[in-house]
């Protein structure tokens, strides 16, 4: 647990009275009030996350964007300023080293933000792929501090609790204010929302104006559960080293028409030979929640898949999972069980983007 | 005073005759929040000391539930399966299965209210 690193909000969490549990190396606030009241809070109202654990690298110099776009799969040649685009960074198997967001400040520079269990990988992936270009990237992540805040009224409390005018922002689109700190309208809870990166003393104060303005301070428990119904996949779960964005349903966010980049030829060959998996969104019969790693069994019994993640819910009131199956079992409607412990419950592959999400485009 | 008797796991029975009922502490219930599934055997399985025999599921996570004595299972709770919240409302009085006790001597192997409460308070820390 000694090991275990502190984000600039840790002692905020503790007075709070938040349970805190390990996440991506740092210990982290996992739910205050209770995952329900949380997850609900940001699909109706505004809810804030500690998300300082992510970790930011910027790539700057003048062969920046080439080099972007040769380590990220979607295409960032007609980024402009001010814009966001997601995507992942693959390894030449076609598999997810990581997904992130890469924000273009200028054309000289960019801002990457990826996943905190990933951070020490990434870095030495980016350098050393780094080095046949003429650019410069540093890893920021404990240097800077971020918070979400997330929900139908999280434009609201921008303006009216942190002073920040968001209403030019479109969705994926970010902007520096006079200190420097950036703020993005972005998420990963299925709500339009904002996040913001500041240094840590910045972040701190905004957090205890928020909290002061009554703003309910919300765990990665209910990050998860609110991710989870929008279809957002988390890496480690739905994504990994071998598992593939086709594989993963993300191939949208795979452009095979830029220039070469790392994984390219494995993923033209997975869209022109077609994958063996597949992931797909299934609904439970009954209350039993398949979780991580369970069983997906076709209807002779025969195992066909693994779950990825599972939920009963909160906002559908329905058990869900996200599942990675053999292809020939991943249509709509396909019936499928899961083996939860001793027993099997019926399935059906259904859309796994199970809550539609309120972006403000 | 109610002869009841604890695992480290936070199991507790509750001993009437030959008669158990099985369930989770007030420790545990806090500990998990809401409980959103509550996995029970069939009545006439058999459970076993220190096995599992079901699972409670929170939002967050499923937990395994363990029996703390060997026997059969006479009754579940079925007030559970529609109403699973009860276990954390009130998890004394909403046990998870009803039992006969096979051997009662393996009652002793069990922690008392007084020790159980000392490991939850280790537990803490």
């Amino acid at each position: 647990m000694e090991n275990l690193k502190k984000t600039a909000l840790h002692q905020r969490h503790l007075e709070a009275g938040a349970k805190m549990s390990p996440f991506g190396g740092f210990d982290m606030p996992i739910e205050y009030e209770g995952i329900v009241a949380e997850h609900e809070a940001v699909r109706n109202r505004a809810g804030m996350f500690d998300v300082s654990h992510m970790g930011e690298v910027i790539i700057s110099g003048p062969e920046a964007a080439r080099f972007v776009n040769y380590i990220f799969t979607n295409d960032i040649s007609t980024l402009a300023d001010g814009k966001i685009l997601y995507g992942m960074m693959l390894n030449p198997d076609g598999g997810t080293i990581d997904d992130l967001l890469v924000y273009r400040i200028d054309e000289q520079r960019f801002l990457l933000v990826i996943n905190a269990s990933n951070i020490q990988k990434d870095v030495k992936w980016i350098l050393t792929h780094a080095q046949a270009f003429n650019v410069r990237a540093v890893n920021v992540s404990d240097d800077w501090a971020e918070i979400a805040v997330q929900g139908p009224e999280a434009e609201m409390v921008l303006m009216t609790v942190l002073g920040i005018d968001v209403t030019d922002l479109s969705f994926y689109t970010f902007k520096h204010l006079a200190d420097g700190t950036i703020v993005s309208r972005t998420g990963y809870t299925g709500e339009d929302g904002f996040e913001i990166y500041a240094t840590p003393a910045r972040i701190d104060a905004m957090w205890c104006k928020l909290i002061a303005a009554g703003v309910k301070p919300c765990g990665l428990g209910c990050r998860d559960t609110l991710r989870f119904e929008a279809g957002l996949p988390l890496y480690g779960d739905e994504l990994d080293e071998d598992i593939s964005p086709v594989e993963a349903g993300l191939g949208m966010f795979v452009k095979l028409d830029k220039d070469d980049f790392i994984g390219k030829s494995a993923i033209v060959h997975q869209k022109t030979e077609g994958v063996a998996r597949k992931l797909v969104g299934l609904e439970i019969e009954g209350p039993a929640i398949a979780r991580h790693g369970y069983e997906v069994l076709d209807m002779e019994g025969n195992v066909v898949g693994t779950v990825t993640t599972g939920y009963r819910s909160i906002s559908l009131g329905r058990s869900l999972a996200m599942a990675l199956v053999g292809s020939a079992h991943a249509a709509l409607g396909t019936e499928l069980q899961v083996r939860v412990r001793r027993k099997t419950f019926p399935a059906r592959v259904i859309k796994k983007r199970f809550y539609t999400p309120n972006y403000k485009k | 005073m109610e002869n009841i008797y604890y695992l480290p796991t936070h199991e507790y029975i509750r001993v009437e005759g030959d008669k158990g009922y099985i369930g989770i502490s007030e420790f545990a219930a806090k500990q998990l929040g809401n409980v959103v599934y509550v996995d029970m055997p069939e009545p006439d399985d058999e459970v076993c000391a220190g096995d599992d025999f079901g699972a409670i599921e929170s939002v967050k996570a499923a937990s395994d539930l363990y029996s703390p004595v060997t026997g059969i299972v006479v009754a579940v709770n079925e007030a559970l399966i529609d109403n699973p919240r009860l276990v954390s409302e009130n998890p004394m009085a909403n046990w998870i299965i009803e039992v006969t006790i096979a051997d009662p001597t393996e009652l002793g192997d069990l922690l008392t209210p007084e020790a159980y409460a000392e490991h939850c308070a280790n537990e803490k820390h």
